[in-house]
């Protein structure tokens, strides 16, 4: 297994270590998972899949919690919406 | 006067969508309304509902009473408040094959001659509009007149008109006797009205002994936020067979777009189920239908499922109307799953047997005396 993988954070390249979740490249890139109905950024807080604070745009499908998902190479993952 | 044991000309049982309207209406043509419920507005039915605004044809009595009930909606709209969320996004009935398919021209000829504007989409149209479905589907009926509205902020509205007209709300109190002119509360307190009106939904039979309105419960799903993934409220057209199918538990395909850009995923019928919880096999068979039809359902993230029980009545059309061993008592009940669409003329035809005024549309077919003829021939 490689010892690091490459995803795309609102199209920059962002590498973190092989089992890294996708919060982690998200922090690493940008300080913003989401933003709220009132407009406001949200990053993890939990980070344990109980806040959904962290939700973010994987693949195409909204709303999927960063810290619960692993990076996998080329993941596409939007932020900020 | 002072609170409860002050007379009203119309009591009101029940601030469900129904009874909320009936109460508009009826503050409306200044007659003194008291509306009583035994926890809160839209707390049964009202509150679990979707609320599609839509024209149906199982009847031509259902069809009166829905096109009816739809262009007040739509007079209506320019006034409702913001979250009340009316949205004219139409809706499509889904056809998957050539059976259903015929049954679009069917329905598109019948709407037709009754002056409701439809469009037959086929295969290649229905992908265009609505490009989450699974494709190819054999095409579907648009019929872009049926709107959506949230129903518990609608009944609220209603309710705040009627209470600025003077109208009465005494919630959080239990009916223990209605009848006779007179209102029995579980603390103990009466109170006397000319006209009752038992609006109390699934729970009407349990007033007034003897109708027929049973509860019909029901499952939705709410998902998170996703915009754009549907833009019409989709119905499969083997809605029908599942809705009409009174033996069995049922499931069909039925979504709806929220302003919220929500979607509210259904729908589910079963009769004989007295308990409100949720049922893990109804729930996935319901999911499983809608994934049948959009398969990047599966994907979404679901934020809250429950259910609710629709009052439903034999032969599918509602109670509305004097109860003929009682003079005092009318009944506004079992609307089954058509109570958001017909509450505002379920209102008119109420105040108009009040009030002795002419109705727009025929009464008889809603009259509760029908049941009882029913019963003599049975």
């Amino acid at each position: 297994m490689p010892e690091n993988v490459t995803v795309y954070v609102n199209d920059l390249p962002v590498t973190v270590p092989t089992g890294a979740t996708v919060a982690v490249a998200v922090m690493l890139s940008s300080n913003v998972c989401r933003t709220s109905v009132s407009g406001e950024p949200r990053a993890p807080l939990c980070a344990m899949g109980a806040c959904f604070e962290c939700r973010v745009e994987i693949n195409e499908v909204r709303h999927l919690r960063s810290c619960q998902v692993a990076c996998e190479p080329q993941m596409k993952i939007k932020v900020g919406r | 006067m002072t609170g409860l044991t002050g007379t009203a000309d119309v009591l009101i049982a029940g601030a469900g969508i129904v009874g909320a309207a009936c109460a508009w209406e009826l503050a409306k043509a200044h007659l003194r309304v008291a509306v009583v419920d035994q926890s809160f507005p839209a707390s049964g039915a009202t509150g679990a509902a979707m609320g599609h605004i839509v024209v149906m044809d199982d009847s031509e009595a259902q069809f009166a009473l829905t096109r009816y009930s739809q262009t007040l909606w739509d007079e209506l709209r320019d006034d409702l408040p913001a979250n009340v969320e009316f949205d004219r996004c139409g809706t499509i009935w889904v056809a998957t094959d050539e059976a259903e398919l015929a049954e679009v021209r069917r329905k598109s000829a019948y709407y037709c001659e009754r002056a409701v504007p439809t469009e037959i989409l086929d295969s290649a149209a229905l992908q265009n509009a609505e490009p989450s479905l699974l494709a190819p589907l054999a095409g579907g009926l648009l019929v872009p007149g049926d709107s959506v509205v949230y129903p518990a902020a609608a009944a609220a509205y209603f309710l705040e008109r009627a209470a600025a007209l003077g109208a009465k709300l005494h919630l959080g109190k239990r009916i223990t006797k209605l009848g006779q002119g007179t209102t029995r509360l579980e603390d103990g307190t009466t109170l006397e009205a000319g006209k009752l009106i038992n609006a109390s939904g699934q729970l009407a039979a349990k007033l007034t002994p003897g109708i027929q309105v049973k509860p019909r419960k029901g499952h939705l799903v709410i998902t998170d936020r996703y915009p754009g993934t549907v833009h019409h409220q989709l119905v499969e057209l083997g809605y029908l067979k599942s809705a009409h199918s009174v033996a069995t538990d049922s499931v069909a395909f039925n979504v709806q777009p929220r302003k919220t850009s929500q979607l509210l995923i259904g729908s589910s019928r079963q009769y004989g189920v007295e308990h409100d919880k949720v049922e893990p096999v109804i729930l996935s068979r319901m999911l499983q239908r809608a994934f049948e039809y959009i398969p990047k359902l599966r994907a979404l993230s679901a934020i809250r499922v429950w259910t609710g029980f629709r009052p439903a009545t034999p032969d599918k059309l509602p109670l509305i109307g004097p109860c003929l061993e009682d003079p005092t008592l009318y009944l506004a009940t079992g609307h089954e799953g058509l109570g958001i669409t017909t509450s505002l003329a379920t209102a008119k035809l109420m105040a108009a047997q009040i009030l002795n005024s002419a109705p727009k549309i025929p009464m008889e077919p809603y009259l509760p005396s029908r049941q009882m003829v029913a019963d003599v021939h049975a």
